[in-house]
Order: C-alpha cells, then structure tokens, then sequence
C-alpha cells in the first residue's frame, strides 16, 4: 500500500496473458519530432535511429529498480527482461531492430529465411542457418530448437513464461515436458519433428496467423540438452547470442560479456558493438533517476517511465527532453463495465456513462498527456486493425451531459442510479482514475462508490465474476497489453464469451455475443494477417457501439536514455528501446 | 483553539461555501498541464484558493482541511468515548471486584497492549464487506476506525482507572459507606465514579491528540476513509509522490495535524493542572 508511481515493469500484472507490448510510432499527442534524421530530439528514437554508429567498444551501464523474474527465457514474462534476452537468447524469428512499424515484422534470426506453410497453412518447414553454436562452443541443430520449446511444456519445473506455444503445440498428446518423456533422447514432443540437424518442422493442428508470433518469444530459444539444470538452469544459461552471462547476483548485478562463439555472419538483426554490458539493480527509484540525468547511468532498463522529480526536471529543460522518449509501451487503460450488474444489462445506462465521462479527467488522473494519449476505442494504434473510430467523440476531451441525460432516459433511470467502482489498491492511478469518473459522472446523477481491494488478489477479485456479482462491481478500472502486436493476442481475450473464467477472468465485461464470437472465429481462421486485422476491426467497432469498455488512455513512458548512446531505437514489438542495437560514443 | 478547531469542523459546510470550493470539484485549470502540479507559487495558494490546490486534481486544499477536520475529530472524539466507556467500566471492575474477574480483566489488558494494532486493522478493513447494517462508502469505514482505535485504546484508561479504583475501595468513605449496607452498584457508582472523574477527564483530553495520529496513519497507510471524502493521512500519503514539486501539498496538512494535536495536548495539561490540586 505504499505509493509509488513505478509499478512493477511487469507483464504479469495483467494476469496469464500479460503485456509486453508494442508501441506506436506517430500517434497524435506524442508529438513526434522528426528533422534530420539521426539527432537527438524528443521522440526522435521512435521515428528513426539515434545516433547511427558502427563503433565498436565500450561497456553499456544499464540500471534497473528491479530484477528481472528469471534469466532462463522459458521463464521470464517481464517485458524489460524479454528486451534484455535479444543480448543473449536468439530464437527462429525476431523483429528487426527498426523504428516505427518496420520493427514490427518479423525477421529470421536463427532460421535462414521465413518458413516454407504448407498444408493448407498447418505446416510449418524451417532452415536454420548453418555455423550456428551455442557459448559453450557446442554447434545449435534443430533438435536444440525442439529441445527448446519442449522445455515449454514442464511447467511444473519452469513455471512463469508464456504458455503459447504449449497451448497450440500440445494437440491433444498430453506431453509432459522433457523431464519427465519417455522417449530415451527426449525427443518426444510429436507435433515438431526434425528430419535433419539443419531442419525443423511443426505440424499444427489449425491454421493459425499469431504462429509466428510465438516463436519469436525468448520461450522458444534453443537450449542444448546436456548442459539444462532444470530449475537451476537460469542461474547460468547459454547464450546464443552476441552476449554471454558472466555473472548474475539475484537483486545485485547481471554482467555480460562478448559470447566468443557467436559470428557476426550468422546474425544479420545484432550489431554487437560494446564489449561490456553491466545492469545494475537498485532499489531507489529516484537515485536511478540521478544518475540517468547526471550521465553515469546510460538506460533504465525497466523503461517504464522516470519518477516524478525527473520529469518535471526533464519537461522543463528543452536540453534534457531531446533526450527521451515518450511513446505509447502497448498499453490500454479502460474502466469495463458489467453487462451482468444491473443496470449496465442495459446498453443505455452503459452509453451514459461513456457520454458523461470527462476524458480530459481520466486522462489526468493517470498522470496527464505525458503519460497517455487519450483512447478512443479498444486497439491501440501500433496494432494491426487500429483505427480512429470514435463513436462517443470522447477525443474532444470534454463530458456531453445533455447526451448522456439522453441516454439514461432511455435506459428508464432518468435520474442516475449507484452504482460500485473497483479499482487495485495498489495502483494509485487506477484509484485517481476511479476519482475522476466519479466527480464526473455525479453531474447526470450516477453516484459511484470507490471500493478499493487488494490489488495482488485482482485475479480472484474482478477476475471471478461470481465476486463481481456479489460485491455489485458495475465498473471496474483495469489496465492491458498484449504479448505480440496483433490484434487477436490483444482483443480477443477482453470480449470473447467463451473465454469468460471463473477465476481470472479478463472479459471483464461478460459480453458473450454470438457475432462478435463468429468473427473472432473468422479472424483466426485467416490466412492473410491483413483481412485478420479488418476482422478485428469490426469486432472492435462492435464493442465500442456496445458501449462495453470505456476506453481511458494508451499509456505513455517518458523514458530517458543518455546521449552517449548510439544506435538507439524504440522498438515497437516491446515498447521500449532495443538493447541489443546500442553502442557507446566514447566507447567507455 | 481546542474549540475553534472543533468550530472549524461543525461549520465545515458553511466555510467551505464562504472561502472554498466543493471537496470533489476538479481545478485542472490550476494545474500545469505536463506535470499535473499547481501552476502558482507555493502550492497554488491563491484568493481564490486559500490553501492551494493538490497535484493531479486540483482539489480545493481549505475545503479538504476543513472536512477533514471533520473526519479526524469524529474518528478521535468517537474511539476516545469507546475507550473511556470499556475502560471505566471494566477499570473499575478489575479494581473493586479483585480476585479472578481482576486477573481475567488485566491479562486481557495485557494482551491488547502487546497486539500489532496497525496489521490487525489493515487485515480488518481488507476482509471487511462492502456494505456494513446498510451502511456503505465511507461511513462503514468511520466506524471500523473508531472501533479499531478506541478497541486499542481502552486497556490504557482501564489501567488508570483500575488503579485509582484498587487504592479507594480501602478508603474509609468507601468502608463507611459499606458498612451502612450501601450495595455494591451504589458504592461504584455514587462513591467511587465521582472521584474517578478528574482523572478520565484528562485522560480522555490527552486520548484526542493520539487518537487524531491514529486515524492519520491508518488514512496515511489507506486503510482510512474512502477518497474522495478527505482526510489528512490520505492527504499526506498522496503528497509523498509530489513531495520534490509541490512540498506545500505535504505541509498544509502535516500543519493541520500538528496544530490540531498540540492545541489538544496543551489544553489537556490545562485541565490536568486545574482539576489536580497536587500538581500544582
């Protein structure tokens, strides 16, 4: 309960699914400055590289407020520590280091080219690049890819990564992970096979367009089956990549050093250009901030904005903010609102409530235009599918009570009527959010109630919609990212009726409509990424003329990075800066 | 003071109507558009804003000092009249019973002065319902921190008066009394209370200040009043983001407090020097 703005950089706020999301190039509001490309300017690492360099050399100082959840990539759902794997862990796929949405691509990495889909879209044929090897010197073959992903699948020992690829590639075998196989090379995963070392195949058991999304997860990087400890395996995990852990002291210090056996021709996304990669963890966010603005510090690794004290220095220095950044991480904040309490089983009383809502407010509860763009609707602008669509003019920034008196007398409660407010109690945002639609909506008559609960429990909390029901949840602010850029890993999970779970729930909203079902179906049968997007985007126009959701912000990080650095670049796939494209001017 | 504070709080309505603005209405117009902080210097201290505005909202901070004066002292005055009434009540009963009721009543007293108050309230008021007899917001929650406070507070009173009780009940009014054939109800109450009164007076006077800082703390760690009514905890534990932009935002209501509880520990010593002829 005590207040911090930092909240912990972690996917795993929002549940199973969590973040790690993408983030947008020019949205309106981020006021993006592109001249001469190149120059250090605000916003500049979002619209272009910063300070494009080949200098080789130096040691990269990054800090962070927190640990990352584990360095083993089957394990790590923080989306600092995902960014922080494209040092040392390369999978299949993986995006480019470019800004704007060419970084949303992907990009071979380990294979050497995108995959021969056959099968009507099922399969799956992967070449991996030869000369490949692991730190230890060991060559990297397809069956360390598929050693890899079955390493997914032991979630009783590896617990805490995304669970993708487990999901799609089960298909019924029951397979337990290959600690507990009983094929004697533990080989046993059926739906992936490897004809050659150079080869690798998966057989799906339905098309499915995020496919490739999956395999450019850390969760999917190799791992040579002799050197796995299991458990322990993230205390010293191989690298494929540029980078090697020297030494890892949990809350301390990760050191990373060059990775002797990785070749430069096999990698055509890292450039590798220092020798040294220190991350220092603190626990005093405001010192962080000191050293970033003082220039010992290059990169706070958590990359979800400095504290308050740093950014009214940073915003009232020109000199200061040309150097950061401020662009949208992939994040929506949204109140949700029941259909299943009474009086929101009427879509009127819920339209009232998107008409009454003041977005000017909203949006400076959650910390004013530096920390969010105001939503219109439920994509976020960096995904495919996004569009303008604002059925309620909530860009205007202003409440239209005449409108919303309109459509409560529709509903029959002309009057206004209680309702409850759930917010985490350890998201201060979320609980000013709260504050703001309740000022607001008292001017047509809707008295809320702010119940604050215990933010840790919010899975079994608005999560259980049995709780909901019984505490007269109508509203509930609440916050989403997805893990990969495309709609359907963003939208579906937030309006599909047959996703509604009894305990950690994210269709907050219980809406279970057969349209809306059908075209999410339709979406995930495409075999065309762009007709999968414009399903979606019917399906978000359908929710928002449902009045489901009232979109709050697209949250905002100011970020800060040191003018030292080169090569920067906002990566829109994670919605941070890539580190594994920087390199020192000094070369210190 | 003691009694414009509580004028203060009674006319919290009127004044806030007279100098301020409704607790709940937003000023984002007072406020810096990039930093959410108060435009004007020291806070946004203003004719128009006695006290300034807070961070984020824009809040009106007199009508929030002003109505959280209300909530303090509803909370500190309700716990000490808790306290006083389980205090004196089972004080006197350990002190003139004796024996086993004695031994039961201290041991529990005992007990409650070595119970973690502060984590016993947060798991309280986490696992509390929504809506407490009908009540809901934050009129449960008022109650919860009056029960809470003057639960904890009894034991101290209790032990005074328990004492004072144990080295009357030999004294010869009370033995004459006795020995008239005056009951045991008439002796507690018509020989022993009146001369119990000096003492729970001041103790009850010297009971608000800490009372005050009680609810300060549980409405710092929020588990006080629900926003948006105000309170000074909640006030000070919003402040603390902003505490290296807007320091005046942490001192209005730090002052609030200290004023508030010097003005009662000052007329509780007042007292104790009028009514305790000893200490003079």
């Amino acid at each position: 309960m005590i207040i911090r703005n930092r909240a912990l950089a972690a996917v795993a706020v929002v549940g199973a699914v969590a973040l790690t999301a993408s983030a947008c190039g020019g949205s309106k509001g981020t006021g993006s400055s592109s001249d001469a490309a190149g120059k250090s300017s605000f916003n500049a690492a979002v619209t272009s590289i910063v300070n494009p360099s080949t200098k080789k050399g130096g040691t990269l100082q990054f800090w962070a407020n927190q640990d990352v959840d584990s360095l083993d990539p089957t394990r790590s759902y923080y989306a600092f520590a995902w960014d922080l794997q494209r040092l040392y862990a390369r999978t299949l796929l993986t995006y480019p280091s470019q800004p704007g949405t060419a970084g949303l691509q992907l990009t071979p990495d380990l294979a050497s080219a995108m995959p021969t889909i056959s099968n009507g879209g099922k399969t799956y044929t992967f070449k991996l690049r030869s000369g490949l090897k692991f730190s230890d010197g060991a060559a990297l073959t397809s069956k360390d890819v598929k050693y890899g992903i079955e390493r997914d699948f032991a979630q009783d020992v590896l617990p805490g990564g995304p669970v993708y690829l487990q999901q799609i590639l089960d298909e019924g075998q029951k397979y337990p992970g290959p600690y507990k196989d009983t094929d004697p090379n533990k080989m046993g995963l059926k739906s992936v096979q490897t004809p050659d070392p150079q080869t690798i195949v998966f057989n799906l058991a339905a098309p499915n367009s995020d496919f490739e999304y999956y395999l450019a997860m850390g969760a999917s990087t190799p791992v040579e089956q002799a050197k796995d400890t299991g458990a322990n395996y993230q205390k010293a995990p191989l690298a494929t990549g540029p980078y090697m852990i020297q030494s890892y002291t949990p809350n301390q210090a990760i050191k990373f050093v060059r990775n002797p056996n990785w070749d430069q021709s096999t990698d055509p996304v890292r450039k590798a250009l220092p020798d040294a990669i220190n991350v220092t963890i603190t626990t005093n966010a405001d010192d962080l901030d000191s050293r970033l603005l003082a220039g010992t510090a290059d990169l706070d690794i958590g990359q979800v904005g400095v504290q308050t004290a740093a950014q009214a220095k940073i915003l009232t220095n020109p000199q200061l903010k040309a150097n950061t950044d401020d662009a949208p991480n992939g994040f929506i904040r949204y109140i949700a609102m029941d259909t299943k309490v009474a009086p929101f089983n009427n879509v009127h009383c819920r339209k009232a409530v998107e008409y009454a809502a003041n977005p000017t407010d909203l949006q400076t509860a959650r910390g004013g235009p530096t920390a969010g763009a105001i939503a219109t609707n439920m994509l976020p602008p960096n995904i495919l599918g996004h569009d303008n669509y604002d059925p309620y003019g909530l860009a205007a920034g202003k409440a239209q009570v005449d409108k919303a008196k309109q459509e409560l007398a529709l509903c029959g409660q002309p009057n206004g009527f209680s309702t409850t407010i759930a917010a985490r109690n350890n998201k201060p945002k979320e609980v000013k959010t709260a504050e703001a639609l309740q000022a607001s909506l008292k001017a047509v008559g809707i008295n809320l109630t702010i119940d604050q609960y215990d933010g840790a429990q919010s899975s079994s909390v608005i999560g259980a919609p049995s709780v909901v029901h019984k505490k007269g949840y109508g509203l509930m602010v609440f916050g989403w990212g997805a893990d990969y850029p495309t709609a359907s890993g963003f939208l579906s999970m937030l309006v599909d009726g047959r996703q509604i779970l009894a305990d950690g729930n994210n269709n907050l909203s219980e809406i279970n409509d057969p349209q809306i079902n059908s075209l999410i179906d339709k979406a995930a049968a495409e075999t065309d990424p762009k007709a999968a997007a414009a399903d979606y985007t019917q399906i978000n126009h359908m929710v928002m003329d449902q009045a489901l959701y009232l979109p709050v912000v697209y949250d905002q990080a100011l970020n800060y990075r040191n003018p030292r650095l080169t090569n920067v670049v906002f990566l829109q796939a994670l919605g941070m800066i890539d580190f594994a494209s920087l390199g020192t001017s000094d070369g210190k | 003071m003691v009694l414009l504070l509580i004028l203060v709080a009674i006319l919290a309505p009127v004044l806030t109507s007279l100098f301020g603005h409704p607790t709940d209405e937003l000023h984002t117009d007072q406020l810096d558009p990039n930093l959410g902080t108060p435009k004007g210097a020291l806070g946004g201290i203003s004719g128009n804003f006695l006290l300034g505005v807070d961070p984020v909202f824009g809040h009106d901070i007199f009508s929030r000092i002003v109505y959280g004066a209300q909530i303090s002292l509803i909370v500190a005055f309700g716990a000490a009249m808790l306290a006083v009434i389980i205090g004196v009540l089972l004080g006197m009963a350990a002190g003139f019973l004796g024996g086993w009721v004695d031994t039961a009543i201290s041991r529990t007293m005992d007990v409650l002065l070595a119970f973690p108050q502060l984590l016993f309230s947060i798991a309280l008021v986490s696992v509390m319902p929504d809506k407490v007899f009908g009540f809901s917001g934050s009129s449960p929650r008022i109650f919860v921190l009056i029960f809470v406070i003057g639960f904890f507070g009894w034991p101290y009173i209790g032990r005074i008066v328990r004492g004072q009780t144990l080295s009357m009940r030999e004294r010869e009014f009370v033995e004459a009394a006795r020995s008239l054939g005056a009951g045991r109800i008439y002796i507690l109450l018509k020989e022993l209370l009146p001369n119990l009164i000096a003492p729970i007076l001041v103790y009850t006077t010297l009971m608000i200040p800490t009372n005050i800082l009680n609810e300060a703390a549980l409405s710092f760690l929020g588990v006080g009043v629900r926003p948006p009514t105000p309170s000074w905890g909640q006030m000070l534990s919003d402040a603390v983001t902003y505490f290296t932009i807007d320091p005046m935002y942490m001192v209005i209501p730090g002052l609030a407090i200290f004023i508030t509880v010097l003005s009662f520990n000052l007329f509780g010593d007042g007292l104790r020097d009028a009514l305790d002829p000893k200490g003079n």
